[in-house]
């Protein structure tokens, strides 16, 4: 299964460079480029051998960790993809830390009294949030708040890195990390919310409240875990999608992680950047969602013995 | 004795079954949401009927124009009339939407029905390589794909994405089958002797379809919020060709000048979304579908 996986990824992200019209060297390297550069770029994708010895000759080198090296930007790929990586771990970390601190809680008030005020509440209000796409929600937030609080928001300078100075990196991500941090509350408030509701009606919480268990330990104890096998699906499905689908913030805000690495790269017409991003993100997805298998595995051992 | 016994479990499961459910109102908020999107299909369909401005017409002299009774939403940067931009940019989003997951669900449905029904080493082949398509983020793929396969069109992009729904829709419409292909009514069917096409027509699909539609209420919903993302990357429909998400990509240089053009064009997106969530939401607890089971 993984290696099919595995073949079907590789052979989806080398197949790219063939959608493109016409002669892929012309189309990369525009017509007016030196025979020189033509010839690596031929020898670097083995362009004058049959395809399927084509594909062969990208899978060795990038077996080597040789992901090819940009025509526009004259540094290899897998450089550029490098210095781009923490950036999304840290926007994930944050994010995903922000969204569970605020999702559990909720949720466990929420299925404490369903259709009461509070859920009500926070229904309503979860539902109106998950009506607005993460673009809008820059947009809007960048026009009524962040301008007049003078919140770093966007400009080519605005993202200072981890290294140089911590305290201006946080302020760099607020709004980024906000954003999708929002986005993926939203959607374990719900799942966790409707699970905690059915598993309260368990008999094995009568049981521990006729023992007079407190309340707040029998959320945290008895509830929590049997309510988290869909949470922890939907969280592995949220972040591999953040990785590939926080492109927008990280465009809108000017945040050099992989995505706004993969749309510069689209607007230049750096096909072979493209390509890497979208390789590495393809099994950095794949990744995730094994480690998060995992993990439900552990909470609930049910499943992996059906 | 025990007879009596099995007779009172028996005639116990009978009265809870036959209970009659408290009759669940679909309340007047999902026919307003209802009414809203048909509005919205309507003024899709008839833009060109209906007497509004041109939405490509320039007119320099009221640019950046807040809202008034000749322009109910104001005009943009180049003095386009911003209310029949967004009633021609809802073309976009709906023919990208609907277009999509018709093809989405025209091959994943059917395939995800017949897989769970014959089971075997059908089901297993078609569901080991739809699940290894699933693992590409579908996102991640169509970016690639439409970033590669220039000129760019609306027809392409419905392909892209209505091909990168198809494992989703397969999967979803599968699980739902698979459970009800192994209720008594259906055993039951086949007993009599039904024929397949009669079982997968009569007996599985109106118990799937409630799922199909819940599930297509939010691919609808994925699919439009898609096509703005596109916008934004510039891989949607080429200006000047209205889309809502092409508007509010367009608004952002001019943010603080007309701040008119980012915001309607985003509450017609929003509203849009807000009226199929809450639809599908509706649906489910109606059908007693879970959040899960998508």
């Amino acid at each position: 299964m993984l290696l099919g996986i595995i073949i079907v990824i590789t052979v989806g992200a080398f197949y790219l460079i063939h959608l493109l019209p016409g002669d892929p060297a012309v189309i990369i390297l525009g017509t007016g480029d030196s025979p020189a550069n033509k010839a690596r770029l031929y020898a670097q994708l083995g362009l004058n051998k049959p395809i399927y010895e084509q594909y062969f000759v990208w899978m060795k080198n990038i077996l080597h960790g040789n992901l090819g090296t940009s025509f526009i930007s004259e540094t290899p790929v897998w450089t550029t993809i490098k210095s781009a990586i923490p950036i999304d771990l840290e926007l994930m970390v944050i994010s995903q830390i922000l969204a569970f601190a605020a999702a559990i809680p909720l949720a466990m008030r929420s299925a404490k009294r369903p259709d009461g005020p509070l859920d009500r509440m926070l229904s309503a209000g979860s539902f109106t949030l998950l009506s607005i796409p993460a673009f809008i929600a820059i947009v809007l937030l960048v026009l009524f708040i962040a301008i007049d609080l003078g919140v770093p928001h966007t400009g080519p300078s605005s993202y200072v890195s981890l290294g140089s100075d911590w305290i201006g990196n946080l302020e760099s991500l607020a709004l980024p990390s906000f954003v999708l941090a929002v986005g993926s509350f939203v959607v374990y408030y719900r799942v966790l919310r409707s699970d905690l509701i059915a598993t309260l009606q368990e008999e094995f919480i009568t049981m521990a409240r006729s023992k007079g268990i407190s309340q707040r330990r029998i959320m945290w104890r008895h509830a929590l875990r049997p309510s988290s096998v869909a949470l922890l699906g939907t969280a592995g499905v949220n972040i591999g999608g953040l990785l590939a689908g926080g492109f927008i913030v990280q465009y809108l805000l000017d945040i050099p992680g992989l995505g706004y690495t993969l749309i510069s790269a689209i607007g230049y017409s750096d096909y072979l950047v493209v390509q890497g991003i979208v390789l590495v993100v393809a099994v950095g997805v794949i990744l995730i969602n094994f480690v998060f298998d995992f993990i439900i595995n552990i909470v609930d051992p049910r499943i992996s013995r059906e | 004795m025990s007879n009596s016994y099995f007779v009172n479990e028996l005639v116990e499961e009978a009265t809870t079954q036959t209970t009659p459910e408290r009759k669940k109102r679909l309340g007047v908020l999902f026919w307003i949401c209802v009414g809203w999107l048909a509005l919205n299909v309507l003024g899709a369909i008839f833009a060109n009927v209906l007497p509004l401005q041109d939405p490509l017409y320039q007119n320099y002299s009221i640019i950046n124009a807040g809202p008034s009774l000749h322009h109910l939403f104001g005009t943009d940067d180049l003095g386009r009339d911003i209310f029949s931009r967004i009633v021609f940019g809802s073309r976009v989003s709906i023919e990208v939407s609907l277009g999509s997951l018709l093809i989405g669900f025209g091959i994943g449905a059917p395939l995800g029905m017949l897989a769970a029904y014959r089971r075997g080493k059908f089901d297993s082949l078609l569901t080991t390589v739809m699940y290894m398509f699933l693992a590409f983020p579908a996102i991640i793929a169509t970016i690639a794909v439409l970033s590669f396969w220039t000129p760019r069109s609306l027809l392409k992009i419905i392909i892209v994405v209505g091909i990168a729904s198809i494992p989703l829709v397969y999967r979803v419409i599968r699980t739902a089958t698979m459970n009800i292909a192994t209720k008594d009514y259906v055993i039951a069917a086949k007993v009599q002797g039904a024929t397949d096409w009669r079982i997968l027509g009569r007996e599985l699909l109106p118990n799937v379809a409630p799922i199909g539609v819940s599930f297509l209420l939010i691919g609808i919903a994925t699919v439009i919020t898609l096509e703005g993302s596109l916008a934004f990357l510039g891989l949607s429909v080429n200006p000047p060709t209205p889309s809502w998400g092409n508007m509010i990509n367009e608004s952002r240089t001019i943010l603080q000048q007309n701040p008119w053009l980012a915001i309607f064009p985003s509450l017609a997106l929003c509203l849009f979304l807000l009226c199929l969530n809450f639809i599908g939401d509706r649906l489910r607890s109606h059908f007693e579908v879970t959040e899960g089971k998508l």
